[in-house]
Formats: C-alpha cells, sequence, structure tokens
C-alpha cells in the first residue's frame, strides 16, 4: 500500500513536513511520475518566492500608531512636541510656564481646557483629602475599575503605572463632568501624598493641545487634550516638578 | 504584562500576512490596527501558555471576515475578476509584483491557507485551528492555491514572453 500518495502527501512533501517514515515512499513515487514531481518542485519554488516577496514587511518598521494600537484609543501625538515643549520650560524657567490664574480663565484661548483643569483641581480637592471612602473602586479590582469606567466614558482607559514616581494606584470613581462622564484615578505615595488622574472625553475629536499648568487654591493641575480624551493630573501634595514628572510619566504610557 | 510585549513582537509578522492577505499596505495596516485593538480589548479571554501567535492571527482571521462580510456581498478577490488595480509600491521587482497580483488573486480562503503555510509556516493543524476549518480543508485549500498559483505565474511568464514577442 505504501506506492499510494496522496495529494495531501505531496502537499506536506512541497512543505518538507512529511513524516520520515513516508519520505522515501513519496521520492520513490515522484521519481517514478516526473511530471509530479516537476508540479512539486514548482510549489516549493513558488513557496520560496512568496517568502522573499513580503520578507521586507518583517523589517519594515512598525508604525507608532500599530504599536500602541487598542493598548489605549488615543490617537498618537507626537512625543518629540511634548518633549520639546518641557525642555522649553526648562530652559525658560518655571516662571516662563502657562500659569493661570482661575479667575481669568474664560480670556484664554483654552477655555475649555481649562475649565477641565478646574473641575479637576476641584475634584482632587473634594475626594483626595477622604480618609475611608477616598475611591468607589480599590486598587484590588483594577481591572473592574478600569473595564468599569471604560465602558461608562466609551474609550478604553487604563490607569497608567506610576511607581517610577513613587505613587501607586489607590483606585477610582465615576465622576459628572459637563458633557458626561468623567473618570478620576487616585494614586497615593509611601508617605501619603495623592494625586489624582482625571480622563473626560472629548466631543470634538481632533483637537490636541501641548502640555499646559495651571493652579488653584494650592491644588496644582497639568493637563492637555488629546483628540478623544482630556486630561488633567491634580496634586495639592507635589510640587510642580514632580507633577510634570508624573504628567510626563502618564503621558508617556497612555501613548509613548 | 508579559502578553503584551509578546503581542507587540508579533506586528511584524501580523503586517506581513496582512500585506499578502489584503493586498496593499493601508489596507493591511488598517486590519491589523483592527485585530491589534480587539486582541487587546480580549487579550483576557487568552489562555496564558497557550500560542499567543495562532490565537492572535485567529484574532486577525476573524477580524478580516467581518470586515469582508461588513463591506461588500462577495468577496470582489475572486478569480474571475478583471486585475486589481495596481497596488504593488516602486522598487519591487517584477518578480515580486507579479506573484502579489497572483496571490490577490486567489480565491480569499484559500489566500489565507496558502498564505499561513507559507509565510507564517503554521502546522496544517495550525492553520485549521485559525481559521476554524476541518485539517482535510485545509489540504485542499492548499493544493488548489498552489495549482491556480502556479498556473497564474506560467500564464504571467507566457504572456511576458509575448509581450517581448511582440516587440
Amino acid at each position: 500500500m505504501s506506492d499510494i500518495v496522496s495529494e495531501a502527501e505531496l502537499q506536506a512533501y512541497a512543505d518538507g513536513r512529511l513524516p520520515q517514515a513516508r519520505r522515501a515512499a513519496v521520492e520513490g513515487w515522484l521519481a517514478e511520475h516526473p511530471e509530479e514531481s516537476e508540479r512539486i518542485a514548482a510549489y516549493r519554488r513558488l513557496s520560496e518566492e512568496v517568502r522573499a516577496a513580503y520578507e521586507g514587511m518583517l523589517s519594515e518598521p512598525v508604525p507608532e500608531h500599530l504599536k500602541h494600537a487598542g493598548s489605549r484609543r488615543l490617537p498618537m501625538r507626537r512625543i518629540a512636541a511634548v518633549l520639546a515643549w518641557i525642555a522649553l520650560g526648562a530652559v525658560l524657567g518655571a516662571g516662563a510656564m502657562w500659569e493661570l490664574r482661575p479667575e481669568r480663565i474664560v480670556l484664554q484661548t483654552q477655555p475649555d481646557g481649562v475649565v477641565m483643569a478646574r473641575r479637576a483641581a476641584m475634584a482632587h480637592a473634594v475626594y483626595s483629602p477622604e480618609v475611608r471612602h477616598p475611591v468607589e473602586v480599590g486598587a484590588s479590582e483594577e481591572q473592574h475599575l478600569v473595564a468599569w469606567l471604560s465602558k461608562r466614558l466609551g474609550v478604553k482607559l487604563r490607569a497608567p503605572k506610576l511607581d517610577d514616581a513613587g505613587m501607586s494606584l489607590v483606585g477610582g470613581r465615576l465622576l459628572p463632568g459637563d458633557s458626561g462622564p468623567v473618570a478620576q484615578f487616585m494614586y497615593q505615595s509611601q508617605n501619603g501624598r495623592r494625586l489624582t488622574l482625571y480622563v473626560r472625553t472629548e466631543a470634538s475629536k481632533n483637537r490636541e493641545t501641548a502640555f499646559r499648568y495651571a493652579r488653584e487654591n494650592n491644588v496644582g493641575v497639568f493637563y492637555w487634550i488629546d483628540r478623544d480624551a482630556g486630561y488633567a493630573i491634580a496634586s495639592g501634595d507635589l510640587s510642580k516638578e514632580e507633577l510634570l514628572r508624573v504628567a510626563d510619566l502618564v503621558y508617556k504610557q497612555l501613548e509613548p | 504584562m508579559d502578553e503584551a510585549k509578546r503581542l507587540v513582537e508579533l506586528i511584524p509578522r501580523l503586517r506581513r500576512y496582512a500585506r499578502a492577505l489584503v493586498g496593499d499596505k493601508a489596507g493591511a495596516d488598517d486590519l491589523v490596527q483592527d485585530t491589534l485593538e480587539r486582541a487587546w480589548a480580549k487579550l483576557h479571554l487568552y489562555r496564558r501558555g497557550t500560542d499567543l501567535r495562532a490565537w492572535l492571527f485567529t484574532v486577525m482571521h476573524n477580524v478580516h471576515v467581518n470586515r469582508v462580510r461588513a463591506t461588500r456581498p462577495t468577496d470582489p478577490l475572486h478569480e474571475d475578476m478583471p486585475e486589481l488595480a495596481y497596488r504593488a509600491s516602486q522598487g519591487d521587482t517584477l518578480l515580486v509584483r507579479d506573484l502579489d497580483r497572483c496571490v490577490a488573486r486567489l480565491p480569499a480562503d484559500q489566500r489565507a491557507v496558502l498564505l499561513l503555510v507559507t509565510l507564517e509556516e503554521m502546522s496544517y493543524e495550525e492553520v485549521a485551528r485559525t481559521l476554524g476549518i476541518p485539517i482535510g480543508t485545509v489540504m485542499s485549500r492548499l493544493s488548489r492555491a498552489r495549482e491556480k498559483l502556479r498556473a497564474m505565474m506560467l500564464g504571467q511568464a507566457a504572456s511576458a514572453a509575448r509581450l517581448k514577442l511582440v516587440k
């Protein structure tokens, strides 16, 4: 029976995947059927050629937006622009950074972002002093927390890891915003200093802003808008430099 | 998370397969993006210790099938269809362009099998699992895809030779 060779065996032979035990039989059969032998040889050549034809895709650099597709829904923004902004801030010194007094906010060119910063500062001031109920869902249920908030906001959220800044996640809560639900994540350091990350969805999905800084009633806020989401990082405990470092960490994780 | 890192590492392979499957780079990257978004959202369903690549290609296959279904009633890349609009980029050799064109003209389900076997070098069992078809179907599609591709490439060679004669 070993001289009966199936088409599936021929295919496996072409792929070099025929079990050793059958190889001799198939080779013997092919030797007696030159046309078939030529066909299988052609398949082998074609496989090589197909591999070679698309080989280049493997070494081609992966577009940035694909590297982060889905790990966050937020569209890319060039980190370089932000780093340049931060560097500029460092060069000019803190005084030259955009510090806005909330009373004058409505006159600024980014009133909407500033309103967000203000809401974030207020939410921070309300919840961060809480000892017993700082969050609705604790960090022990992080997955559930993130899934829940993502669902309510309608965007895929993540709770950034801020260990590099010595802050760990306490948990989060849902807040009412001007145009829908808002998520607040709370972080805390070993010695009890707190910061909150405020995330809202954006109606106009094609707007981007640089990092901005505002201060309201001793709560410092770094904030930015990136197409479908606006972010604000607020803390009364951290210095502006520390907050900027956190903002940078958050930004990098959301769209490195 | 470990899977997350490996998932990112698999992107070039997803792109290669998608490029050959869809036929153009932009369309391929759209498919990869949809696949990745879905994969991230479904990563909790992935069972650790199992083959992440196979899982990812299954996700891509499902996304692709849904997209094809959603955008057009039948697959246009049918063998009877007229030649596709030109898709290859400059710098490709003639052989690569011919191959790419011929691959694109294979019936979609045969093309998927051929590419998973050839590019990804998946075992026939893996291909069967990835595409959700019996292994016998994998073998027959593979056989038909190869024969069709061979015939088309021979045809290309023949018409190229005729062109030369006409000149």
